[in-house]
C-alpha cells in the first residue's frame, strides 16, 4: 500500500499522467469529430504513425519544430481526405476501409522514413519541444512540476478541447455537424451539404490525429522508432464511445488513461519477478472495464456509419 | 387575385413510366387544396419536383409569380415554400431548437444566436397553436408532437405554402382533427397549404378545393363542399372499386388464445398481460396507434419475438413455447408488417420466394436440393391463382409492386389453406384495387373456416373486416368489443389511451 501512495504522491507521477495523456486527447478529439459527422476513422492509427514520422523527419531535415507540426497535420489531413473520398462520396464500409487506411499509413511511413533514414546502430535524435515555463506556476513547490511544467503541444491540446466544445455545442457548423451523424437526410432537406460536413470533419479530425502521433516524436521522445504508436489509435476510438462523443468527458477519458498508463509504468520495477507485458496490459484492461460501466447507456451518432446517398430512405 | 403558386405543364418520366403528365395546378392564398391520388398516381413526384427535390422533364414552377430554378431545395425555401414530409426528417438525438434552426444560421457565424432562435420559435408555436417544448429531446416526443416540429420548421423559415405529404398516416383520429384545425387557423392567416392524401373523408372534411391525380395526370378538380366521396372514389381508382362485404358467421372453436402474455426486451416490457381468444370463422382486429407494441405481437407468432410468459393454447392445445416449430406445425400463416425486409427476399427471384417458408417440405426439396421445376409451377400456379401481375417465375422479387409483392405473400399462405392467420397491416401503402383483392381473399379464407388476427392502424379497414375488436395501447389490449359496439370516434379514444374504462385493469 505504501507503494501505492508513494506513486500518486510524487509530482512526476502527474507529470506523467498529463504527458501520457497528451496525443490521446488528440486523436480522441479528432475521432469524435468524424464520428459525431456519421463517420468513424479506423485509420486513426496509421494516421498517427504518419503524424509521428513526418512530423519527425520535417525537423530532422531542418525545420523549425512548429512547421513540422503543420507537415504532420496537412499529412493526417491528406489522409483523411483519402478516407473520405473513400466512405463519404463512395460510400464504402468504413471498418474496412479505415482499416486499409492505418495498415497502408503505417507501410508508407516506414518506407519513407528508411528512405531518409538508413538501418544503423541507433535512431537519430532531433531537439524536442521544451516544456513551457510559466511565470509563478512553474516555480510552484510539487504543483509546479506536478502540472505547470508542459510543452507547448499539451496545453495545445486543453486547448483543442475547448475550441471542440465550443465548435460542437456553440455554433451553427457544429450543430451542422452533429445534424450530419443523427440524420443526414434533415441536413440535405435544409440544402445544407452532407458531403462537405463529413469530408470536412474527417480531415479536421485526422489532422489532429496526427498532431497527436507527432507530439510523440517532437515532444515526448525525440526520435522515430516503428510501431511506436503501440495501439494509442485504438485507445483513442474506445475512448470516444467511452466520453459518449463528448469533448469534455474524452478529456477525462484521456486522463484516466494516462494516470493508468503512468502508475503501471512505476509499479513495474516495484513488482519482480511478473513479466512486464502483464502490467502494459493494465490500461488496456480497465478501459475495457470502464467501457462497458460507462457507455452502455450513450446516445450513439443515429447515422454513424452510415454512408448517405442522396435520393434513398 | 392571382395565385400564390402554379404549377404549369409538369412533365417527368422515370424511364418508361410517365410519373407527371402535363400537370397544370394553381393554389391561391388561404387555400387549402388536397391532392388525392392512389400510390404511384405521381402526388409525391409532383410535390418533389414542387420543392426541388427532383427536375421536371418539362413545365414550371412559379411561386408568388417568380419562376422557381428546377431542383433547388434552397432556392423553394428561400421562395416560402415548407414541405412536412411523411417520414419526417428529425434527429431524435438532438432537441426540438436543434432541429429547427439547422441549417438557418450562416456556418461561419461563430456562435449560434440560441436566444434569439427560441423566442422565435416560441412566438412562432404560439401563433399557430402548435404548442412544444424547444428543449426537449425530439426521441422522447409523441409522432403527433414531431409533426408540429416539421411544421414549426417550415414556418420558422418564413414559409408561406404548406406541403404536407399524407400528414395523417400515423395520427388517431383525434390528432388528425387537432392537426386539421390547426391547419385551418394558419389558412386564416393567410398560410396556403397543400396536403396529400387517400383518405377520401378528411379530404371532403377538411379541403376547400380537391385535385384528383391518376397516372400521372390530373383527372378532376372540384370544390370540396358538396363533393361526393363516390364520385371522388372512382375518379382516384378510376373504374368503380367493388368491397367484399363481411357476412355474418358463427364462430366455431378457440383457434389462439392467450392468457396474461407478457414480453420483455432489454428491460422493457413490450406486452403486457395480453388476452386474446380468436375462434374460427372470425376476423380479431387489433387497432392502434402505431409503436404501441403491435410490432411485438406480430412478431409473437412469426417467432422472432422474445419467449413470452403466460398462457398460450394454440390449437386447442396449451404450447410451451411459441417457437418456430410450434407454429409450424399449428399451420400459420403469418403476413408481417413490413412486406420488404420481413416478406420476401427482394433480390431472390418470384419462384424462391415461394417456397422460402417451405424450403424443408418434400414438395420442394429432395436431398438438400432445390426441386426447382417444383418451384417454378409451385409459383406459376401462385401468379395464375392470385392475379399477381406483371410477373413471371423467374421475375426479380423486387420488380414487383407493392400490392403484388402482397399478394405472393398472401397468396404463398393461403394457398396452404392455414386454419390460423396473422396479418398485420397487410393492406399498408397499396391502392384501393389491391386493397379491395386483399380483403376478398382474407373474408374468403374466414368463410373457409379460418381465424384471422388482423393487427391494423387502418380504422376503415377494422370496420370493414373485424368482427369484433381490441385496442392496443402501451403494450395492453382491451377487452373486445363486437364491431357493432364501436364507434369511429370510441376506438379513437381509446387508441389514445383516454378512455379510462376500456383498457383492461392492470
Amino acid at each position: 500500500m505504501t507503494e501505492f501512495w508513494d506513486i500518486v504522491l510524487a509530482a512526476s507521477f502527474w507529470a506523467a499522467a498529463l504527458r501520457l495523456a497528451t496525443p490521446l486527447i488528440f486523436g480522441t478529439l479528432g475521432a469524435l469529430i468524424g464520428e459525431r459527422s456519421g463517420v468513424l476513422n479506423l485509420g486513426i492509427e496509421g494516421i498517427m504513425t504518419a503524424g509521428a514520422m513526418t512530423g519527425w523527419l520535417s525537423v530532422h531535415l531542418g525545420a523549425p519544430l512548429w512547421l513540422g507540426i503543420a507537415v504532420a497535420a496537412v499529412a493526417g489531413g491528406t489522409i483523411g481526405l483519402l478516407h473520405a473520398a473513400l466512405t463519404v462520396r463512395l460510400g464504402l464500409s468504413q471498418h474496412v476501409t479505415g482499416l486499409g487506411i492505418t495498415l497502408f499509413s503505417v507501410s508508407l511511413s516506414s518506407y519513407l522514413y528508411r528512405l531518409y533514414v538508413p538501418a544503423s546502430g541507433s535512431p537519430p535524435k532531433i531537439t524536442p519541444f521544451a516544456p513551457v515555463h510559466l511565470p509563478v506556476l512553474s516555480d510552484l513547490p510539487w504543483l509546479g512540476p506536478a502540472f505547470f511544467q508542459h510543452t507547448a503541444l499539451t496545453w495545445l491540446a486543453l486547448l483543442t478541447v475547448l475550441l471542440v466544445a465550443w465548435l460542437l455545442w456553440r455554433t451553427p457548423l457544429g450543430l451542422a455537424i452533429r445534424m450530419a451523424g443523427e440524420s443526414p437526410e434533415a441536413c440535405e432537406a435544409q440544402g445544407v451539404s452532407v458531403f462537405s460536413l463529413r469530408t470536412g470533419a474527417v480531415v479536421a479530425g485526422s489532422a489532429l490525429m496526427a498532431i497527436g502521433g507527432a507530439f510523440l516524436t517532437t515532444a515526448a521522445f525525440d526520435s522515430f522508432y516503428f510501431s511506436m504508436i503501440q495501439g494509442r489509435g485504438w485507445v483513442c476510438i474506445a475512448l470516444v464511445v467511452f466520453a459518449s462523443w463528448q469533448p469534455g468527458k474524452a478529456l477525462l477519458g484521456a486522463l484516466l488513461y494516462g494516470m493508468f498508463d503512468a502508475f503501471q509504468l512505476r509499479l513495474q520495477p516495484l513488482v519482480p519477478g511478473v513479466p512486464y507485458q502483464l502490467f502494459l496490459m493494465m490500461p488496456y484492461l480497465l478501459s475495457i472495464a470502464a467501457l462497458v460501466l460507462v457507455s452502455r447507456r450513450a446516445r450513439v451518432p443515429q447515422a454513424l456509419m452510415q454512408p448517405y446517398r442522396p435520393g434513398e430512405r | 387575385m392571382s395565385p400564390v403558386l402554379e404549377l404549369t405543364g409538369i412533365t417527368k418520366r422515370f424511364g418508361t413510366l410517365l410519373a407527371n403528365d402535363g400537370i397544370d395546378l394553381t393554389l391561391g392564398r388561404g387555400e387549402v387544396l388536397a391532392l388525392l391520388g392512389e400510390n404511384g398516381a405521381g402526388k409525391t413526384t409532383l410535390m418533389s419536383i414542387l420543392f426541388g427535390h427532383y427536375v421536371a422533364d418539362a413545365g414550371t414552377v412559379r411561386a408568388f409569380g417568380q419562376v422557381l430554378p428546377p431542383g433547388d431545395p434552397k432556392a423553394a425555401i428561400a421562395a416560402g415554400i415548407g414541405m412536412v414530409h411523411q417520414h419526417f426528417t428529425l434527429a431524435s438525438n438532438l432537441s426540438v431548437l436543434d432541429n429547427v434552426t439547422i441549417g438557418t444560421e450562416p456556418l461561419s457565424a461563430w456562435r449560434s444566436r440560441r436566444g434569439a432562435a427560441r423566442r422565435r420559435l416560441v412566438e412562432l408555436a404560439e401563433r399557430f397553436g402548435l404548442p412544444v417544448d424547444p428543449d426537449r429531446r425530439v426521441g422522447e416526443l409523441s409522432v403527433g408532437e414531431r409533426q408540429r416540429v416539421e411544421i414549426l420548421k417550415s414556418l420558422y423559415r418564413d414559409a408561406r405554402i404548406l406541403i404536407l405529404d399524407e400528414p395523417t398516416a400515423v395520427l388517431t383520429p383525434q390528432e388528425s382533427e387537432r392537426l386539421f384545425s390547426t391547419l385551418r387557423g394558419m389558412a386564416r392567416q393567410g398560410l396556403s397549404l397543400i396536403f396529400i392524401s387517400h383518405k377520401l373523408h378528411e379530404v371532403v372534411a377538411h379541403a376547400d378545393r380537391v385535385a384528383v391525380l391518376r397516372g400521372g395526370r390530373l383527372v378532376a378538380e372540384r370544390p370540396a363542399a358538396g363533393a361526393s366521396r363516390a364520385e371522388l372514389a372512382e375518379l382516384m381508382v378510376g373504374r368503380r372499386v367493388v368491397h367484399a362485404s363481411r357476412v355474418p358467421l358463427e364462430p366455431g372453436g378457440s383457434l389462439l388464445r392467450l392468457d396474461g402474455v407478457r414480453v420483455e426486451a432489454g428491460g422493457r416490457r413490450l406486452l403486457d398481460d395480453i388476452a386474446l381468444d380468436l375462434r374460427e370463422r372470425e376476423v380479431l382486429g387489433i387497432v392502434g396507434v402505431a409503436g404501441n407494441g403491435q410490432d411485438a405481437l406480430s412478431r409473437l407468432f412469426a417467432g422472432t419475438a422474445p419467449q413470452p410468459t403466460g398462457r398460450i393454447e394454440l390449437l386447442g392445445r396449451p404450447v410451451a413455447r411459441l417457437d418456430h416449430d410450434a407454429l409450424a406445425e399449428a399451420g400459420l400463416a403469418h403476413i408481417p408488417e413490413d412486406r420488404h425486409h420481413e416478406g420476401v427476399v427482394g433480390d431472390l427471384r418470384l419462384y424462391e420466394n415461394a417456397v422460402l417458408e417451405r424450403i424443408r417440405d418434400r414438395r420442394f426439396s429432395r436431398l438438400g436440393l432445390l426441386r426447382r421445376q417444383a418451384a417454378l409451377d409451385h409459383a406459376a400456379g401462385l401468379i395464375r391463382m392470385f392475379d399477381i401481375r406483371g410477373a413471371e417465375p423467374t421475375t426479380r422479387t423486387r420488380l414487383l409492386s407493392g400490392g403484388n409483392m402482397q399478394k405472393l405473400i398472401l397468396g404463398r399462405n393461403l394457398v396452404e389453406q392455414p386454419r390460423l392467420i396473422v396479418a398485420s397491416q397487410p393492406t399498408r401503402g397499396l391502392d384501393e384495387g389491391a386493397v379491395a383483392e386483399i380483403h376478398r381473399r382474407l373474408l374468403e379464407a374466414r368463410g373457409n373456416g379460418a381465424g384471422v388476427l388482423l393487427i391494423s392502424e387502418d380504422l376503415d379497414e377494422i370496420f370493414r373486416l373485424a368482427d369484433r375488436v381490441q385496442v392496443i395501447f402501451k403494450g395492453r389490449l382491451s377487452a373486445p368489443l363486437p364491431i357493432e359496439a364501436a364507434s369511429e370516434a370510441r376506438l379513437g379514444l381509446m387508441m389514445a389511451g383516454e378512455d379510462g374504462d376500456a383498457p383492461r385493469a392492470a
